[in-house]
């Protein structure tokens, strides 16, 4: 956590220059082009484009899962790109938390079994009492022994944040972490990650296509055709939860022709 | 990462597929219970056979003539003869012999009414039963007079008694039965004598030697009495074997004129060696039987190849989960090679189960006397083979689960 860390001036994430190319036989894929970013420690970054720009490549070199074809990573002041695969899944397991659109839980397994899965890798001790910290933080504490089966979308992201957390990491990283679920879990998983951003300092960085779930981020990146395009501070960052979402009917105002009141259009007759 | 944490992960996984985990490892038990079972079946043969020979004792050495191993001439071969006999007997040419005894084997036809059957007729000295520990029911055995007199009487032996009378409880003495066309009183039924592997002494019929030798062979040697087929001599007490042998082989050679002890046209065996040859001929047979059998392990440990590698693919989301929350690449590997030598142990377990069953039914059942003995050692065996196929066959899917990257077995759908 923040406090733990003694330079608060290095930024957690500092990359230079970083490209991606998928070699495809006859075609060469240029996916990133050239990507220079720093995130400050105890930000929380969101990150937008339009599908293909290159988010989930992007996202995927900043959590260790990658590695690009140019360009130098800087991760809490350590050298990512020059490191050994054991020493990679070292970073990924100490530094990094990656919360994932699709949960990524392992089927039959129960939530504070799931939450353990870093700590085994780490071999640290206390594991259950640390996994059930974690899950009380994510508002779990009562569905310790409950398998995803068991739990709903918003709760099994949920435990995969709990997860991400668990190992006490630099970063947490998310790649749409809300995509998959309806506004109302999706506002409850904002609300995890502003609180733990606010309380414990957690830095975090997330890609999402929702608008209305970047305006509670305090910086907004745009990338498009992998390349940033916009990086611009938010200037009142919603608290998710307090704002209210326009509900689907306020959204949809104006769009059509004339007034929709079917039931009104049927008692005139 | 420990080895517990992986033996857990193993033992969830398998728990999750139950029903696919045991058709798996069917393979080896049928494997294991096939080879352990042979080995402890054939070892239980083999102590079995020892303690055949066992009760004839090592101080028995039995002599006879047979062709040399190597250039032989059969017609150059000399019998063995009375007068060679005789001369163990005196002491002098073998010190380390005790008593002789001389058997005369001659093919005959027996009639009894309108039983006839051909047998083997044993012509044997005076002292014959108290050297092998065999006697008639009831009454005496042959004499010396008996011997001397050529005396048309015979002993015996219980099947010999079912063929011949209908059966077995049948008392045959005093009656007369045609050996060659020659009127035998019978004298007596010998006792039962459990059969050594060969010849079942329970169908033998038993005359005095000289009778055997002059009336019913023809086995008169010029100027050296008769011909005998075998000699038994018994040592004195605390012989050493091998002297005794070197005595008896060093009179015979220069009775024959043979100065190359290569070209012996006799043989000097005891039941030990007997004993020892034939434990060989089983050893070997239970070896070749187990190879088979190892043939089933073989194709239970591709079972476990099989169902590891399904295991790897339909689990790549997860390997790709463990790596990204920080497993390494030998996490991995570990985790899978525990999963298959596990598959493997349990097989390995109920295979020795199912052998264990198999060997005390069928110590029970099948061979009478036979008691199969799963030694500590199989089992160790049995352990290690298991071990050894589930690190063999696991190797190649855990390697595989290992060198998966995070983000491709992320996407893998
Ligand atoms: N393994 C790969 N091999 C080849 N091309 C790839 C590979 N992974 C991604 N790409 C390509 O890289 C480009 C960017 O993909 P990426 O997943 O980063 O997009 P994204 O911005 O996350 O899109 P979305 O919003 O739909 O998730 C795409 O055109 C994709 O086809
Ligand atoms: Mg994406």
């Amino acid at each position: 956590m923040n406090d733990l860390h003694t330079n608060n001036h290095v930024p957690v994430i500092d990359i230079l220059g970083i490209t991606k190319t998928y070699d495809m036989g006859k075609l060469k894929l240029d996916v990133l082009k050239g990507i220079s970013l720093q995130i400050q420690r105890g930000e929380i970054v969101s990150i937008m484009g339009p599908s293909g720009s290159g988010k989930s490549t992007l996202m995927n070199i900043l959590g260790a899962l990658d590695q690009p074809t140019t360009g130098a990573y800087n991760l809490d002041g350590e050298d990512i790109a020059k490191l050994s695969q054991v020493e990679l899944a070292r970073i990924r397991n100490r530094k990094i938390g990656f919360v994932f659109q699709s949960f990524n839980l392992l089927k039959r397994t129960s939530a504070q079994r799931q939450v353990e899965l870093p700590l085994i890798y780490a071999g640290s001790r206390d594991r259950a009492k640390k996994a059930r910290a974690a899950l009380e933080a994510v508002g779990l504490e009562d569905r310790l022994d409950h398998l995803p089966s068991e739990l709903s979308g918003g709760q099994q992201q949920r435990v995969a944040i709990a997860r991400a957390i668990v190992g006490d990491p630099s970063i947490i990283l998310a790649d749409e972490p809300t995509g998959n679920l309806d506004s109302k879990s999706g506002t409850e998983v904002m609300q995890i990650f502003q609180r733990l951003n606010r309380e414990q300092g957690i830095t975090t960085v997330f890609v999402t296509h929702d608008p209305w779930i970047a305006r509670h981020t305090q910086r907004v990146i745009m990338i498009r055709d992998g390349q940033i395009v916009a990086d611009q501070p938010v200037a009142e960052p919603l608290v998710a939860g307090e704002a209210e979402r326009p509900s689907e009917a306020e959204e949809l105002q104006g769009i059509f022709e004339a007034a929709y009141a079917p039931s009104e259009a049927g008692a005139a007759d | 990462m420990n080895v517990f944490e992986n033996l857990r992960i193993a033992l969830d996984n398998l728990l999750l597929n139950r029903l696919r985990a045991l058709l798996t490892i069917l393979g080896i038990v049928i494997g294991v219970a096939a080879v352990t079972s042979l080995i402890s079946l054939g070892r239980g043969v083999e102590s079995y056979v020892a303690s055949q020979f066992e009760g004839l004792g090592a101080d028995i050495l039995t002599i006879r003539a047979s062709p040399p191993r190597r250039g032989f001439n059969r017609l150059a071969i000399k019998p063995l003869t009375t007068e060679n006999v005789t001369a163990l007997a005196s002491g002098v040419v073998a010190p380390s012999v005790r008593a002789v005894t001389a058997e005369y084997q001659v093919q005959a036809t027996v009639v009894y009414g309108y039983d006839s059957l051909s047998s083997s007729i044993r012509g044997v000295s005076a002292n014959y039963a108290a050297a092998n520990d065999w006697y008639p029911l009831e009454g005496g055995f042959f004499t010396e007079q008996d011997n001397t007199a050529q005396a048309q009487i015979a002993l015996l032996g219980s099947s010999t008694v079912e063929d011949l009378f209908g059966s077995a409880s049948y008392d045959p003495t005093g009656l007369t039965i045609l050996i060659n066309n020659l009127p035998f009183t019978v004298v007596g039924v010998m006792e039962e004598k459990s059969s050594t592997f060969g010849q079942d002494p329970n169908s033998a019929i038993l005359v005095p030697l000289l009778t055997a030798q002059s009336k019913l062979g023809n086995a008169r040697v010029a100027g050296a009495g008769y011909s005998v087929s075998t000699i038994q001599a018994q040592l004195v007490e605390d012989a050493d074997v091998d002297r005794a042998t070197d005595e008896i082989e060093a009179y015979l050679l220069a009775e024959h004129g043979i100065t190359d002890s290569t070209q012996a046209d006799f043989s000097i065996s005891n039941p030990e060696t007997i004993s020892e040859a034939r434990t060989e001929v089983f050893t070997t047979l239970t070896l070749f039987l187990s190879a088979i059998a190892a043939i089933s392990l073989l194709v239970g440990g591709i079972g476990v190849m099989n169902i590891m590698l399904v295991s790897v693919s339909e689990r790549t989301r997860e390997i790709g989960l463990r790596k990204a929350v920080g497993a390494r690449s030998r996490d991995i590997l570990s985790q899978f090679m525990i999963e298959a030598i596990m598959l493997s142990l349990l097989g390995g377990a109920g295979g020795v189960l199912l052998a264990l069953g198999i060997t005390t039914i069928a110590g029970q059942a099948l061979l009478s006397g036979v008691t199969p003995s799963l030694s500590p050692d199989v089992l160790l065996l049995a352990t290690g083979v298991c071990s050894a196929i589930g690190i063999l066959f696991g190797l190649y899917p855990a390697n595989r689960a290992a060198r998966m990257q995070p983000i491709q077995a992320l996407r893998f759908e």
